[in-house]
């Protein structure tokens, strides 16, 4: 079993739901396919989706509504 | 009361170019800010900073609590909301005032009935101001709208009465297809959002986006006369000019006319925008909105005019009068301010925050640059991606752009992309010079005309 990082391409503000009052588009221990939608990034008032790279089953490590930088890590998917 | 002290509600450029004019005045001042901001210039420049939050807007520039109790604590007298964020939140407005301080700008009264779209209509009708001809509420049956259609001339915009966003909208060049039309959207516009309703407004093709810069003191008012913002991008504004120099003299006498006229019908307190289309083909204006704020825009009015417009701002709000008549606003020669943002042309526009490694101004005559820049500073991801505005004047239009093209040449910004060469290549095109643009001129002329430049300087 091998656990891959999903990290976030740009710097800006992480959403795990697509808008305030929908559903998060993954929980945790859900299972992802690879370029499935699984957050967005805020940068300069402008939105990016961010894909999954690896499928399997999904952790995020990264908190909803919150900074994050190029390259930090979103989730941990385990294969 | 003379104003003492400001605290300044807002960030990046115009916190500073607002610190620069209480400065000015011999105020003194406190700048809030986020957690992310606290390495901004308008922390560096004011007298005391205070932060209010985390990165968020929401629970920083947006929590009205945190901005009140920084106001409260620094003991400050008034508050600047600069634009954006709060800066048309009527309750804030409010806040301040029942908290013994005041608000620099118009009464929440004021913000609030010109905030809303069919209020601010209403009092632009009272004021005689021509707005777009339309059904003036919402219609249920195909005959009353024929009726109203036969009145306003073709093309026409149904709308429905409860969509947004450009949903369900149509368009009819002719009678044949609105009475085809009509009845779909409506049945559309149920199945959509559950409303049959729809509303009519005429389409002012080709228009251009013209606006009046009003100042009151809550009695009397006057006009600095006109900017042209035609250029735009998403509904943004790209590219700002004063005056409108195509405009006639009689369309510009009464344009500005109307804008007072609208200011004294609310005896409009502080510096404000009365925003039109002007259809150059019938020679119509019409009102769109009022933005009860300092704009982006307003340095290629001071340009023209020599007025200070944010400290005259600061003087109303301290219950002074006016300090200029109508009779000795006069325009001078042409401005033209370019929005230097945080974005890269050559990939769509894609925003990207960074640190700036080098920052050359250009300098010299008729040249300002407004800005929150400096070398080393790291551009935060979490608010909107303007850097600076490159505002330029020359003793005509010609002239101007002439300047501009050498400014953006000597606007050396490294560490990030920026649209200075999108500025480069609107300085250098015909229909530019020519001034025959129109609000939807650039989407189209960025996908042809704007690549053909970049090209051609690759070459050379």
């Amino acid at each position: 079993m091998s656990k891959l990082e999903i990290r976030s391409p740009l710097p800006g503000t992480f959403y795990r739901k697509p808008s305030p009052d929908a559903a998060p588009y993954k929980a945790d221990g859900d299972s992802v396919a690879v370029g499935d939608v699984i957050g967005l990034i805020e940068v300069m008032k402008t939105f990016h989706e961010v894909h999954a790279d690896a499928a399997g089953k999904i952790t995020f490590v990264a908190d909803d509504q919150e900074p994050i930088m190029a390259g930090q890590p979103v989730a941990e998917v385990e294969a | 009361m003379t104003i003492r002290s400001i605290l300044i509600a807002n960030r990046g450029e115009i916190a500073v170019r607002i610190i620069r004019a209480a400065q000015a005045l011999g105020i003194r001042t406190v700048q809030v800010h986020s957690a992310a901001d606290r390495d901004m210039l308008a922390v560096r420049l004011a007298d005391q900073s205070v932060e209010i939050g985390p990165p968020s807007a929401a629970k920083s520039y947006l929590n009205i609590e945190a901005v009140l109790k920084a106001a409260r604590e620094t003991g400050v007298d008034a508050v600047h909301p600069g634009y954006g964020f709060l800066s048309e939140n009527a309750a804030f407005a409010k806040a301040v005032e029942d908290a013994g301080l005041i608000f620099i700008g118009p009464k929440p009264e004021a913000i609030s009935l010109l905030g809303d779209k069919v209020e601010a209509r209403k009092v632009a009708k009272r004021a005689g101001v021509p707005t777009v001809p339309g059904s003036d509420g919402r219609i249920d049956d195909l005959a009353t709208a024929c009726a109203i259609v036969e009145g306003i001339g073709f093309p026409v915009m149904i709308k429905a009465a409860a969509g947004g966003g450009g949903r369900g909208i149509r368009i009819a060049e002719t009678m044949a297809d609105f009475e085809r039309h009509f009845p779909q959207a409506s049945a559309e516009a149920l199945a959509a959002f559950g409303d049959g309703g729809l509303y009519v407004e005429k389409v002012i093709t080709k228009a251009r986006h013209v606006e009046v810069q009003i100042l009151g003191d809550g009695t009397d008012a006057v006009h600095c006369y006109e900017r042209e913002c035609s250029l735009q991008r998403r509904r943004q504004k790209v590219w700002e000019e004063a005056p409108s120099f195509r405009l006639p003299e009689n369309v510009r006498q009464e344009l500005c006319a109307s804008a007072v006229a609208l200011a004294r019908e609310v005896n409009y307190r502080g510096a404000g925008t009365v925003e039109y289309l002007y259809d150059e083909v019938s020679g119509e204006f019409y009102f769109i909105e009022v933005n009860t704020r300092i704009q982006v825009e307003h340095p290629v009015t001071e340009m023209i005019t020599g007025i200070d417009l944010v400290q005259e701002m600061i003087k109303v709000a301290g219950g002074a009068k006016l300090s200029v008549r109508q009779e000795d606003i006069r325009v001078t020669g042409h401005a033209i301010e370019c929005r230097i943002n945080a974005e890269d042309p050559a990939r769509g526009f894609l925003p990207g925050p960074g640190t700036i490694e080098t920052l050359g101004v250009p300098t010299g005559e008729g040249v300002r640059f407004d800005t929150m820049l400096y070398e080393g500073y790291t551009v935060p991801p979490f608010y909107d991606s303007l850097l600076g505005k490159l505002i330029v004047w020359g003793e005509t239009r010609d002239a101007c752009i002439a300047r501009l093209a050498d400014a953006l040449d000597n606007l050396e910004i490294r560490g990030l992309a920026t649209t200075i060469p999108l500025h480069q290549a609107l300085a250098a095109d015909p229909s530019v010079a020519s001034g025959d643009v129109h609000t939807r001129f650039l989407e189209p002329w960025l996908e042809t005309d704007f690549p053909a430049f970049v090209a051609s300087k690759e070459v050379a």
